[in-house]
């Protein structure tokens, strides 16, 4: 077992704004005995995991705990913290809420959700081309799937996106609030999500929320807060995400050429090509939910102490040569591609199955209508958010 | 009454959800997870493994009839 220095932890996430690509500083840590100490913008020093096989176990194994982060000084990329949340709670407690909620996100429910994720994702792309070229491939197209589908899952009418957008995009973002800020931002999101409730308890609908409402007054499985909470993590990690990949998906793929004339020759590889682009893109700006060991666990040769936070880098994890060969290439080919862009383990990407059926729909309506689509101008990175990607991305077909 | 529990390996996408929410009774140590007894004790967390799986993999039944997934 190594001994690895508990002084001076290197300063993490490694920032280079490099866009989407992977700080080449992983490789070296990934093939280094051991976990290295790191040091986030705030919070306690942490070990961080990047092979595989140790992001598996710490993220699928029960001896770390998520809930334990709420009482301590957990690492972090904002000054302000996650609290009461369903991805800060460990089982029992996540799974009464998880449960909840998961009969909603099944594969099977989202398979018949489909047709109507293609409808939205041709209306959208009708409309940008009916715009004229260039257009802006993020705000015309990516964010308004996602947005659409995730507000008619919920019940949340789409005519209020202006309202919630600054909110949800606030939720998102990594720059400097005050407390002040933070809160007015939490509680603006949490008054319209309260109000969204109250309207359902008057008019029940054919929704989500009214699904959740009627678990918490008649059958009396959550708390109110609780309820609040979920939809607006729901709402927000629900189309931001999937909004962000869209994009990234389609600026892999146009950097290689081979790649997206594969899929116009092939589009039964989409799906394959959505797996492969999930593993291949690392979509997080830096890991956000560190687990604390619960007693003293060896993790890639380290020995974890009872107590001690690891955080997870979850886009090395998915380009480890030993469990992906040729990790570093684009390929649709790959048998088992396990990856863990939707995480793993009891918190493994609730909406995961949805996030596919809107990745593999958007691929396929760009490849059918816009199969010339090129880059058609500088694209903007985004900074100071959770989620690496385009800000913009000009584009011409 | 004794349950059984069964994981569909086509459908399982290996979440490492059942296996890390119950690890007595799942094991993710192959392409896919796998019940640790085919046949156990009744027990609840079984039943919210099944209801959690994200690729609805995991059938749990008792003298034949599904009790889980709940619905």
């Amino acid at each position: 077992m190594t001994l690895s220095t508990r002084s001076d932890p290197v300063s993490y996430p490694f920032k280079d704004n490099l866009g989407i690509e992977l700080d080449e500083r992983y490789r070296a840590v990934r093939e280094t005995p051991g976990m290295i100490r790191v040091q986030m913008p705030f919070g306690e020093p942490a070990w961080l995991a990047t092979r595989y096989s140790d992001a598996r176990l710490v993220l699928g194994d029960r001896r770390f705990s998520r809930a334990m982060s709420v009482d301590r000084d957990a690492p972090r990329l904002t000054p302000n913290r996650l609290t009461q949340n369903i991805l800060a709670m460990d089982p029992p407690e996540h799974t009464r809420l998880r449960t909840l909620v998961a009969k909603a996100f099944t594969m099977h429910r989202m398979e018949a959700l489909r047709p109507r994720v293609r409808e939205i994702a041709e209306a959208a792309l009708a409309e940008m081309v009916a715009g004229g070229q260039p257009a802006d491939l993020v705000e015309q197209f990516a964010l308004t799937i996602p947005v659409a589908v995730i507000c008619e899952l919920l019940g949340v009418p789409l005519t209020d996106r202006p309202k919630f957008r600054a909110w949800s995009d606030a939720a998102m973002s990594t720059a400097r609030m005050t407390l002040e800020q933070f809160e007015a931002n939490q509680s603006g999101l949490r008054g319209y999500i309260a109000d969204l409730i109250a309207a359902r308890r008057a008019q029940p609908a054919d929704d989500l929320i009214t699904a959740l409402v009627e678990a918490r007054d008649e059958r009396d499985r959550l708390s109110e807060d609780e309820l609040i909470d979920i939809l607006v993590t729901l709402l927000v990690a629900g189309h931001e995400t999937t909004a962000t990949q869209i994009p990234n998906f389609v600026y892999v793929l146009l950097e290689r050429p081979a790649r997206w004339a594969e899929l116009l020759a092939d589009p039964e590889l989409i799906p394959a090509a959505v797996e492969e682009l999930l593993r291949f893109v690392p979509l997080g700006e830096g890991p956000g939910f560190p687990r604390y060991a619960t007693e003293d666990i060896e993790v890639g040769g380290t020995l974890v102490r009872e107590g001690e936070p690891v955080v997870i880098a979850v886009g090395a994890a998915n380009r480890d040569e030993l469990r992906f060969p040729g990790a570093d290439e684009v390929r649709f080919d790959r048998e088992n591609n396990q990856h863990i862009g939707f995480g793993h383990g009891v918190h493994h990407c609730l909406g995961a199955t949805l996030a596919r059926v809107e990745l593999q729909e958007a691929l396929r309506v760009l490849l059918a209508r816009v199969p010339n689509l090129r880059l058609a101008g500088d694209l903007v990175w985004k900074t100071e958010m959770l989620v690496r990607g385009p800000r913009t991305m000009p584009v011409g077909w | 009454m004794s349950w059984n529990v069964e994981v569909n390996g086509r459908v399982c996408i290996a979440s490492g959800m059942c296996s890390a929410l119950a690890p007595d009774y799942f094991a993710l140590d192959g392409a896919h997870s796998r019940p640790v007894h085919p046949e156990i004790a009744p027990d609840e967390v079984v039943l919210d493994a099944a209801d959690s799986c994200p690729a609805s993999a995991i059938t749990v039944t008792e003298a034949g009839r599904v009790i889980g997934p709940t619905e």
